[in-house]
C-alpha cells in the first residue's frame, strides 16, 4: 500500500496544534508508516512537490499571505481539515475583529502603552510585508474545508483517530472527553 | 416646562403598568425622554431604572435624545419605495445636509426611517411631528425644508386639502385619503348607532355567543380564529374580571383597512366591543392603537365621548342594569410585533411588547392576568352588524368555509389603490381586474408575512380555506426586481421589528439577509438557495407569529420564483465565499500608507 | 399533591403530577430535554427554543407547556435535534465565543451543549459583533461578547423590593442585557456570585475570579450535559 502524503501549515495560529500532533507520543512510529509528509514544517518542505491526499490547516487568515497558503493547500490538497479553533473560529487572534484594522495598526505601532522604540511613528509599510486583513477569518470563510476538529489545541488522540480513520476508510467514534473546545 | 415630570406619573397614579401613557406624554412634554430623568422616573415608580429603559428602548418612536425640532419619519415600506421614496429620502438628506438617523447640527431636523405607517396607497408617506404627509416628491420637500427654516408651524406646511370623508373633519385634519373604492354590504351598509347594541342586550349573553358562532366570523387581522369560539373560553375561564381588547395596530405592511374604518365608523367598532363586553361579562375595554395613528386621536376620544352621552358605553349602558362598560385608549410607539395580541397586551401592561408563551391564552390570562379578548378593528366592526341583521345574513354572504366580507388593502403597481371590501371567495385575478393591474409579475398576500404568489396561482381565491389573510395585496409589475426590491425590504423589515426575545427571529433573519446579499452581489452559489431554506427552519420554533413568519419573503419566493434565484448563481463553481482579498486589505495599506500588493 | 397523569415521550411511557412543567416532568422520568435558558426555581421563559419538542404534533417549548394526561411528546428526533443545533450554532455565531480565553469554559451550558450535540463548526458565517465588555461596576464584569440573552439573570437577581439589576435593552439584533448601576452599586459578594452561577456563559463574571477548578475536573469535562438526568 502506497503511504498517504499529508501537509501541514500554521496561519494565524501558534504551533499549539502542531505541537498536538507531536504529542501522538509513540505512536508517531505507526504514522510515519501509514503517512509521507509534504509541505510541512514538520520536515520543512517549503513548497508542494506533488498533489497531497491530506492537508491540515492551524490558524485562520489574518494577512494575505495566509490567504495564499490557504488557497494554495486547498489547490493541492484532496482533504482539507481545519485543525484547531483558530482555523476554526479565528481564535484568539480574532478578539481584534471588534476593532477596526486602522484602530488596531494605530495602537500597536504609534500610540499603545508599550510603544517606545518607534521613533519615526512608522506604521510599517515595506511592499514585502504581507497585508494585514482587515478581520481574522475562519478558514471556512475562505476555502472549502471538509472537516474540522476543534479544541486548543485538538487532543492528541482527536487528530491520531481522524487520521486513522480517514486513512483506512473506517468509522470514527471518539469518547466524549476528546472533543473540546479549549 | 408646563407640566412637572412628577405631575405626569401622579396623573397615572404612580401605576407602572401605564408605564406607556407617562413615557408618551413626557416625550410630548419635553419632546424627548432624557437620560437624566430616567432614575427619577423609576424611583417614582418603584422600578429599577435599568428595567425602565427596557422599555423605552423597546419602541422605535421613544427617544432618549432630541428628535429634532421637526422630527420626519419617512416610510420604508416596499411600496414607498416603488413609488419614488429613494429621491424623497436624497433630497431631504441634501436639503438638511444630514443623513437618516441624525439631527441637523441646529437642533432644526431630524431625519429617521420607519417602517410602514398604515399609508401604502398615498406613498411616499412620512409622519413630521405627528402630521402626516402623502405623495411627497422631490420638489415638495426642497419647498418643506424652506418652511422649517422659516419656522413655520408644522400643520400649515401640507399645503393640500385634507383627505375624504371624516379627515377632513375639525378633530382630524389630515391629508390622508380613505381611498375607499368598493363599499362592500358589511361594513360600508347603513349604519345607525346603538341597533346592534339593543339587539344584543335584548339576548341572554349565552345567546349572543352563539349567534357570533352561527354566523362563522373569524378574526380579519389575519390569524382567522373563530371569533364565537375566543369569545367562549374566555366566558368558561374562572376569573370573572374581564377585557376587551381591540387590536388597531395595524403594522403589517401593505395593511391599512382598520385605519379607514376608525376614521369613518369609530362607534361601530367601540359598539362591537360593547357587545362583546357584553357577552362575556367584561367592565373595561382598551383600543390598543399605533403610534403613527395618533393624528386620529381627538376624534377617537370624541366617538368615546358620544357614545357615553348616548348611554352605549359607562353605566348600565342603554338602560340595562348592571351593564357597565367603558373603553380607553392606548396607544403604542412603534412597534410591529405589538400586533401579536400577547405582546399588545404586554405594551399595554406598560412593558416590552413582548409575546407571552402560551399556554396560557389571553382568553385565559391576559391583560393584569385576567381573562382578554383580543379582536381586530374589521372583526369588531362585522360583530356589530351580524348583531343587527343576524347570522343567517352573513352566512349568505362569502363562500361555504369563508362567511360574509373581507376588507382588503390594497396596493403597488395597480391604477386604483385602496379599500374594497368584497366577499370571500374572488380569484386573485378578478382582483387584479378590479384595482386596474395590468403585466402583473407577482403579488404579495397578506403583507411580508403572508406568500408572494406569480401569474400561475392567479385562480386561487381568497377565502381561509385557500389564501387566507388580513387583507393586505402588493402588486408587483413585470418590470419590478423581485430579489432585490421586494424581498430583501420585506427580510430587512423583519430584522427591524424582531422583539429579539427567540434566539431564532432574533438571529436567522440577518444571516438569511447577508445570504440574500450575496447572491444580489453575484457571489451566490446553488449551495446558498437551499442553505436559505435549511437556515429558516429553526424560524417555526419561535414563539410567535412574526418568527414564524420572518422567513416568508424568502421561502415563498424561492417556492414560486427559484428561477429568480438560479439566475443569479454562479454556475461554474459549487464553493464560493464571495471573499475578495483586495477589499479586506483596504484599510490596513491605507493607514500604512502603502501598496496593496494583490 | 397532584393527581398523577400518563404520557408518553419518544414512545416511553412516563407518569407526572398533573401541571407540571413538562421539562421538570421528563427530569423525573429519566429524560432530558435540553434547556439553556431554564434556570430552577425561575419561571421559565422559553427564549432560547432549544427545549422544543412536538406536543401531539405541534412545537412547543417543553419549559412553558404544563403537562397533561394523554399527551403524546416527540423529544430525541432528528428533526429537533437538528434545529437545535443549528441554535447552538446560532448562538455561536452571533457573539463573540472564544472558549479557550473564557472563565467558564468546562462549566458553560453553551458550550456544553454544543458537545453533546456534536458541533465541529458552525454551519454559520462569524459575525463577529462589536460588543463592549462593562466592567464599571464594583463586584461584577458584564461580559457582552459572551451573553446569550438567555434573561436568566434578569428573572432570578433581584434586591429585596424585588427590583432587577440586570434588564433588557433594545430589540432585535441589537437587544443587550444591561446592569442597574445604582443597583450594582450596592451589591454584596454573595449577590454577585449568585449572577455569576446563574448565567449559563461566562457573561457574568465576579471579579478577580476564574479557573479555580484544573482542566478535566469542571463540570462538562467528562460527561455530556444532561446525562445525570439519563443515568439516574
Amino acid at each position: 500500500m502506497s503511504k498517504a502524503i499529508v501537509a501541514t501549515t500554521s496561519l494565524a495560529g501558534c504551533f499549539g496544534c502542531h505541537m498536538s500532533i507531536l504529542d501522538i507520543d509513540e505512536r508517531i512510529l505507526d504514522l510515519i508508516q501509514l503517512v509521507e509528509f509534504n509541505k510541512s514544517p514538520i520536515d520543512d518542505i517549503k513548497t508542494f512537490t506533488k498533489q497531497c491526499d491530506i492537508g491540515l490547516i492551524e490558524g485562520g487568515c489574518c494577512n494575505s499571505e495566509n490567504v495564499h497558503v490557504l488557497k494554495d493547500f486547498r489547490k493541492h490538497c484532496n482533504i482539507l481539515i481545519s485543525l484547531g479553533e483558530c482555523a476554526i473560529m479565528g481564535g484568539l487572534p480574532a478578539m481584534r475583529n471588534g476593532i477596526p484594522i486602522k484602530e488596531c495598526l494605530r495602537e500597536a505601532y504609534l500610540t499603545g502603552p508599550s510603544v517606545t522604540a518607534n521613533t519615526e511613528h512608522i506604521i510599517p509599510n515595506d511592499p514585502e510585508l504581507p497585508m494585514l486583513l482587515d478581520k481574522v477569518y475562519p478558514c471556512q470563510e475562505i476555502v472549502k474545508i471538509d472537516y474540522y476538529l476543534p479544541g486548543c489545541p485538538p487532543t492528541a488522540d482527536l487528530i491520531w483517530e481522524t487520521l486513522v480513520a480517514l486513512l483506512k476508510g473506517t468509522e470514527i467514534n471518539l469518547p466524549y472527553e476528546v472533543i473540546k473546545f479549549d | 416646562m408646563k407640566t412637572s415630570i412628577s405631575d405626569i406619573i401622579d396623573r397615572y397614579g404612580n401605576d407602572p403598568s401605564r408605564l406607556m401613557d407617562i413615557l408618551l406624554d413626557i416625550q410630548e412634554e419635553i419632546g424627548y425622554i432624557p437620560e437624566e430623568i430616567n432614575q427619577k422616573i423609576a424611583d417614582q415608580l418603584g422600578i429599577s431604572k435599568a428595567e425602565l429603559v427596557e422599555t423605552i428602548s423597546f419602541y422605535h418612536f421613544f427617544s432618549n435624545k432630541p428628535l429634532g425640532k421637526y422630527h420626519v419619519y419617512l416610510n420604508n415600506s416596499v411600496t414607498a419605495e416603488m413609488m419614488g421614496r429613494e429621491k424623497v429620502k436624497q433630497t431631504f438628506e441634501e436639503e438638511a445636509g444630514i443623513k437618516f438617523g441624525n439631527v441637523s447640527g441646529d437642533g432644526l431636523i431630524g431625519l429617521y426611517d420607519t417602517s410602514c405607517i398604515g399609508m401604502c396607497d398615498q406613498e411616499p408617506a412620512a409622519i413630521i411631528n405627528g402630521v402626516i404627509f402623502k405623495d411627497l416628491t422631490p420638489f415638495r420637500i426642497k419647498e418643506m425644508v424652506k418652511y422649517m427654516r422659516q419656522g413655520m408651524p408644522v400643520n400649515e406646511m401640507c399645503r393640500q386639502n385634507y383627505g375624504d370623508g371624516n379627515n377632513s373633519s375639525d378633530l382630524v385634519q389630515a391629508v390622508v385619503s380613505n381611498n375607499i373604492r368598493l363599499k362592500g354590504t358589511v361594513v360600508w351598509d347603513q349604519y345607525s348607532p346603538g341597533e346592534g347594541l339593543q339587539k344584543a342586550i335584548a339576548m341572554k349573553p349565552a345567546e349572543v355567543i352563539e349567534e357570533i358562532k352561527k354566523s362563522n366570523l373569524r378574526g380579519r387581522g389575519g390569524a382567522g380564529f373563530p371569533t364565537g369560539l375566543k369569545w367562549e373560553f374566555c366566558t368558561k375561564a374562572m376569573e370573572t374580571e374581564r377585557y376587551i381588547f381591540c387590536n388597531a395596530d395595524e403594522g403589517e405592511p401593505g395593511t391599512f383597512k382598520d385605519r379607514v374604518i376608525l376614521t369613518e365608523l369609530p362607534r361601530l367598532v367601540f359598539e362591537g366591543m360593547a357587545i362583546a363586553a357584553y357577552a362575556v361579562g367584561a367592565k373595561s375595554g382598551v383600543l390598543y392603537i399605533r403610534y403613527e395613528y395618533k393624528y386620529l386621536r381627538k376624534h377617537l376620544e370624541n366617538a368615546l365621548e358620544e357614545l357615553r352621552k348616548e348611554n352605549l358605553l359607562g353605566k348600565d349602558i342603554a338602560g340595562r342594569k348592571g351593564f357597565d362598560f367603558d373603553i380607553r385608549i392606548q396607544y403604542g410607539a412603534g412597534a410591529y410585533v405589538c400586533g401579536e395580541e400577547s405582546a399588545l397586551i404586554e405594551s399595554a401592561e406598560g412593558k416590552r411588547g413582548e409575546p407571552r408563551d402560551r399556554p396560557p391564552f389571553p382568553v385565559d390570562k391576559g391583560y393584569k392576568e385576567k381573562p382578554t379578548i383580543v379582536n381586530n378593528v374589521e372583526t369588531l366592526a362585522k360583530v356589530t352588524k351580524i348583531m343587527k341583521k343576524g347570522s343567517e345574513w352573513f352566512l349568505s354572504l362569502g363562500t361555504k368555509e369563508s362567511a360574509g366580507t373581507k376588507l382588503m388593502s390594497i396596493s403597488g403597481d395597480c391604477r386604483y389603490p385602496g379599500v374594497y371590501e368584497i366577499e370571500w371567495g374572488h380569484s386573485i385575478y378578478d382582483i387584479l381586474e378590479m384595482v386596474g393591474a395590468e403585466e402583473v409579475q407577482a403579488v404579495q398576500v397578506g403583507g411580508p408575512s403572508g406568500t408572494l404568489i406569480g401569474p400561475n396561482q392567479l385562480p386561487r381565491h381568497l377565502g381561509y380555506e385557500d389564501l387566507g389573510t388580513g387583507g393586505a395585496l402588493i402588486i408587483f409589475h413585470e418590470s419590478r426586481d423581485l430579489l432585490k426590491e421586494v424581498v430583501m425590504n420585506y427580510t430587512e423589515f423583519f430584522i427591524e421589528e424582531s422583539c429579539g426575545s427567540c434566539s431564532t427571529c432574533r438571529n436567522i433573519p440577518v444571516l438569511l439577509k447577508d445570504k440574500l446579499q450575496k447572491i444580489l452581489d453575484g457571489h451566490g452559489v446553488v449551495q446558498d438557495i437551499d442553505d436559505l431554506l435549511d437556515w429558516s427552519k429553526p424560524l417555526k420554533i419561535s414563539r410567535c407569529g412574526l418568527g414564524h413568519t420572518a422567513a416568508n419573503p424568502i421561502v415563498t419566493s424561492i417556492q414560486n420564483f427559484r428561477h429568480l434565484y438560479e439566475k443569479r448563481v454562479l454556475r461554474d463553481r459549487e464553493f464560493e465565499t464571495g471573499f475578495n482579498l483586495a477589499d479586506s486589505v483596504r484599510e490596513s495599506c491605507e493607514a500604512a500608507g502603502r501598496p496593496a500588493n494583490i | 399533591m397532584s393527581a398523577k397523569i400518563n404520557f408518553i415521550i419518544d414512545g416511553q411511557q412516563c407518569q407526572s403530577e398533573e401541571g407540571k412543567f413538562l421539562v421538570d416532568a421528563a427530569k423525573d422520568n429519566g429524560v432530558y430535554i435540553p434547556t439553556l435558558c431554564n434556570y430552577e426555581g425561575l419561571k421559565p421563559k422559553g427564549s432560547c427554543r432549544i427545549c422544543t419538542v412536538k406536543i401531539n404534533g405541534r412545537f412547543t417549548t417543553a419549559c412553558t407547556s404544563p403537562v397533561h394526561d394523554g399527551m403524546n411528546i416527540e423529544n430525541n428526533t432528528a428533526e429537533l435535534n437538528e434545529m437545535r443545533k443549528q441554535i447552538i450554532e446560532l448562538l455561536f455565531v452571533s457573539g463573540n465565543h472564544f472558549c479557550p480565553a473564557c472563565e467558564k469554559s468546562g462549566d458553560c451550558e453553551l458550550q456544553a451543549l454544543a458537545y453533546r450535540y456534536k458541533m465541529m463548526a458552525p454551519r454559520f458565517p462569524f459575525a463577529f459583533p462589536q460588543k463592549e465588555i462593562d466592567a464599571s461596576h464594583p463586584k461584577i464584569i458584564k461580559e457582552q461578547n459572551r451573553c446569550i440573552l438567555c434573561k436568566r439573570c434578569i428573572r432570578g437577581i433581584k434586591d429585596e423590593d424585588g427590583k432587577s439589576y440586570f434588564a433588557y435593552q433594545y430589540r432585535g439584533k441589537d437587544s443587550l442585557v444591561v446592569v442597574d448601576r445604582k443597583l450594582a452599586a450596592e451589591m454584596t459578594m454573595e449577590k454577585a456570585q449568585e449572577a455569576m452561577d446563574i448565567c449559563p456563559v461566562g457573561s457574568i463574571i465576579v471579579r478577580e475570579k476564574g479557573w479555580e477548578i484544573p482542566i478535566g475536573e469542571r463540570k462538562y469535562d467528562n460527561a455530556p450535559i444532561g446525562s445525570d438526568i439519563e443515568n439516574k
